[in-house]
């Protein structure tokens, strides 16, 4: 029989049992609509991270407490207080391919103004952090050197921090309480504009460093030095300027590890980028078994649909059906389904990925490869759920079939 | 002149294996028939009618003996050879109609032209050549489940003839209708021996068609206990 023929011949045996093909199709519908749909999460939020690192520079350095061989176990800062703020001077002084320098700590505060609460990141920073940020003021100003050798307790909003707290209202000389100390605000940070998502960039309150250290954390070193070098090509001589400078100023002792490391933003991109892979791959994994459940509804709705249809197979096999003729029909009606199934599937994703952009707001790409794998794998998985009732179906001998009732 | 037998049985047992016992259903069955023979079987419930016939028809292997259809040792074949006799030689008839349900009688009678490659459209013209033979014509395209038995048992031999075989089967083909249908569907058989020269074989109860054949095989435990020509 030819492929043309069992292809229609498969089509015609589907039509006639209209809800039942649904219904095996439908398994199959929501496993690869399930595939694509976690797949575009997790590229979209790849990408998100590519797109943030991006926009901040390439000619980026952070200097970071702890060794390199510590990175792994400590990944943020705190543990390690090798840093000071002394660092920050000196390297700002000595290093001639570094251009602006900023030191930061940070942590977490419930803040209040008048009646609203909001809790929130709250960064202690140096004045260039507009500058290395490359995140500007859109009102009022941003704190100089001065208010930062006073202790001024003034703050810059994250536009997130303003919409709650302040809710459309001028904000400016306003004063706030971050952990009951009370701030006034100076400025505000232009929006970075995205909602949603993990984590809100906006969702953030700046204040100087020497007034987080001193009245917020309590502590003299920092966690962490931003740099930006003079230029992108001069990203790498200044990090190994600053890595002679603050080697000589810890007195680490040639050939002993230093207790700081240092990370271009290239490398940083790189690791997030990495993490949200393995989100992916995760999300994938997740939806693959989706896709799985879906293949093993074809196979028992296959079986029951052989069982059903024994008389059927008795009369193909008097007329002169061959075993394989028999194989290949219910073969080719599982691949059929299963690749209606995911070509709907495919729709049913792509829908699915716009709805959740449009509600929850995360970023999410479709790309042809996770389409073409979903289509792929649920071709297969046709075939391979699919073989074993067609198989016993081509096994059946035909006089039972006919007899049977 | 043994070749122009076109059926040919020597010695055919079949044994049946039900758990500890074996079920003898044919113990040597030997007979010839001729290109154009009209042959009908009779005998008892559980003689082995049915049987015989499966064997004849290929659907069935004999547990011993030896079968020749024109001439040829049909127990040497394999499964595929078998299916492409009963596709191109072998047309069969049974008593339940064996019809494709929610299927149209043109769709149903041009099943065994998709197992011989029949290109599709040539294959329609074959199946409504065969309906318009056993009396369809204008009930090509109605299910086989909105026909009347007698209907179905056309579509059926529209469904036996439509290959052009040597040889059509009929076990009991009148068993499910009444006397004035089953008359029909005899003088039916009848036209399409006289006519076209095909071998018939027919399995029955029914005096009437035991009357039309030209030859009659009575079967009883598995054997042939008489055979008349007329
Ligand atoms: N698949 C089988 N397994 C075991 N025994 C069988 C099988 N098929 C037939 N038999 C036995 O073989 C014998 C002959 O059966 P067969 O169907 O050929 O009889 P029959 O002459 O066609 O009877 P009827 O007129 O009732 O149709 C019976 O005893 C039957 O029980
Ligand atoms: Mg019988």
């Amino acid at each position: 029989m030819k492929t043309l023929n069992t292809i229609r011949v498969a089509l015609r045996a589907l039509t006639r049992n209209k809800m039942r093909s649904f219904l095996t199709a439908l398994g199959i519908i929501i496993g690869v609509g399930a595939v694509i749909s976690m797949i575009s999460i997790g590229q979209g939020a790849k990408k998100a991270v590519e797109d943030r690192f991006n926009s901040m520079g390439t000619n980026l350095l952070f200097v970071r407490p702890g060794s390199m061989s510590f990175r792994g176990r400590h990944g943020g800062s705190g543990t390690f207080n090798t840093l000071t703020p002394e660092d920050t001077e000196a390297i700002s002084e000595k290093c001639n391919a570094v251009k602006y320098v900023s030191p930061s700590v940070s942590g977490r505060a419930q803040t209040v103004y008048q009646n609203k609460n909001w809790n929130t990141s709250i960064q202690g920073v140096g004045a260039y952090y507009p500058e290395i940020r490359n995140w500007p003021v859109e009102e009022g100003v941003f704190f100089d050197e001065n208010m930062i050798k006073m202790f001024a307790k003034v703050c810059v909003l994250g536009s997130e921090v303003k919409k709650n707290l302040f809710e459309g209202e001028d904000s400016i000389g306003q004063v706030i309480r971050i952990k009951k100390i009370p701030f006034r605000v100076i400025g505000v940070l232009e929006s970075k504009g995205e909602s949603g998502g993990w984590f809100n960039r906006d969702d953030i309150i700046v204040i100087p460093y020497t007034t987080a250290q001193k009245r917020l954390l309590g502590i003299t070193h920092v966690q962490s030095i931003d740099v930006s070098a003079v230029s992108a090509v001069r990203t790498n001589e200044a990090k190994e300027q600053i890595e002679e400078l603050l080697r000589i100023r810890h007195r680490i002792a040639p050939g002993a590890e230093d207790d700081f490391h240092i990370r271009n933003m290239s490398e940083i991109a790189e690791g997030a980028a990495e993490s949200s892979r393995i989100l992916t791959y995760l999300l994938g994994g997740i939806a693959s078994v989706s896709l799985l459940v879906g293949g093993i509804g074809i196979m028992n709705i296959m079986l029951v649909s052989v069982t059903e249809r024994i008389r059927e197979i008795g009369i193909r096999i008097s007329v002169g059906a061959r075993e394989k003729d028999i194989l290949r029909q219910f073969l080719t009606e599982a691949i059929v389904l299963s690749i209606l199934g995911g070509l709907i599937g495919i729709a049913v994703g792509i829908i699915a990925s716009k709805l959740i952009s449009h509600f929850a707001g995360w970023q999410t790409i479709v790309n042809i490869g996770s389409v073409a794998l979903a289509f792929l794998f649920s071709g297969s998985v046709g075939v391979f759920f699919g073989f074993y009732p067609a198989r016993k179906a081509s096994k059946l001998d035909p006089i039972e079939a006919l007899r049977y009732e | 002149m043994e070749n122009n037998y076109l059926i040919k049985l020597e010695n055919i047992a079949r044994t049946y294996q039900v758990g500890e016992t074996e079920v003898r259903a044919l113990r040597g069955i030997s007979l010839q028939i001729q290109q154009g023979d009209l042959v009908a079987i009779m005998g008892p419930s559980g003689s082995g009618k049915s049987t015989l016939m499966n064997i004849i028809g290929c659907l069935d292997k004999p547990t011993s003996g030896k079968y020749l259809l024109e001439a040829e040792e049909v127990s040497s074949f394999n499964k595929d050879r078998l299916a492409q006799i009963r596709n191109k030689k072998i047309g069969f008839v049974f008593q339940s109609f064996n019809l494709l349900p929610r299927t149209t009688a043109l769709e149903n009678t041009e099943l065994p032209l998709l197992y011989s490659n029949v290109p599709s459209k040539k294959a329609r013209e074959k199946a409504m050549e065969a309906l318009s033979m056993v009396g369809l014509n204008g009930r090509e395209l109605h299910n086989t489940n909105q026909l009347s038995g007698g209907e179905q048992q056309r579509v059926a031999i529209a469904r036996a003839l439509v290959n052009n075989p040597s040889l059509i089967l009929a076990d009991e083909p009148t068993g499910n209708l009444d006397t004035k249908t089953g008359a029909e569907i005899i003088s039916l058989f009848q036209a399409l021996n006289k006519d076209k020269n095909i071998t018939m074989i027919l399995v029955t109860h029914d005096p009437d068609i035991a009357n039309i054949s030209h030859k009659k095989i009575y079967i009883r435990d598995g054997l042939i206990v008489k055979q008349e020509s007329t």
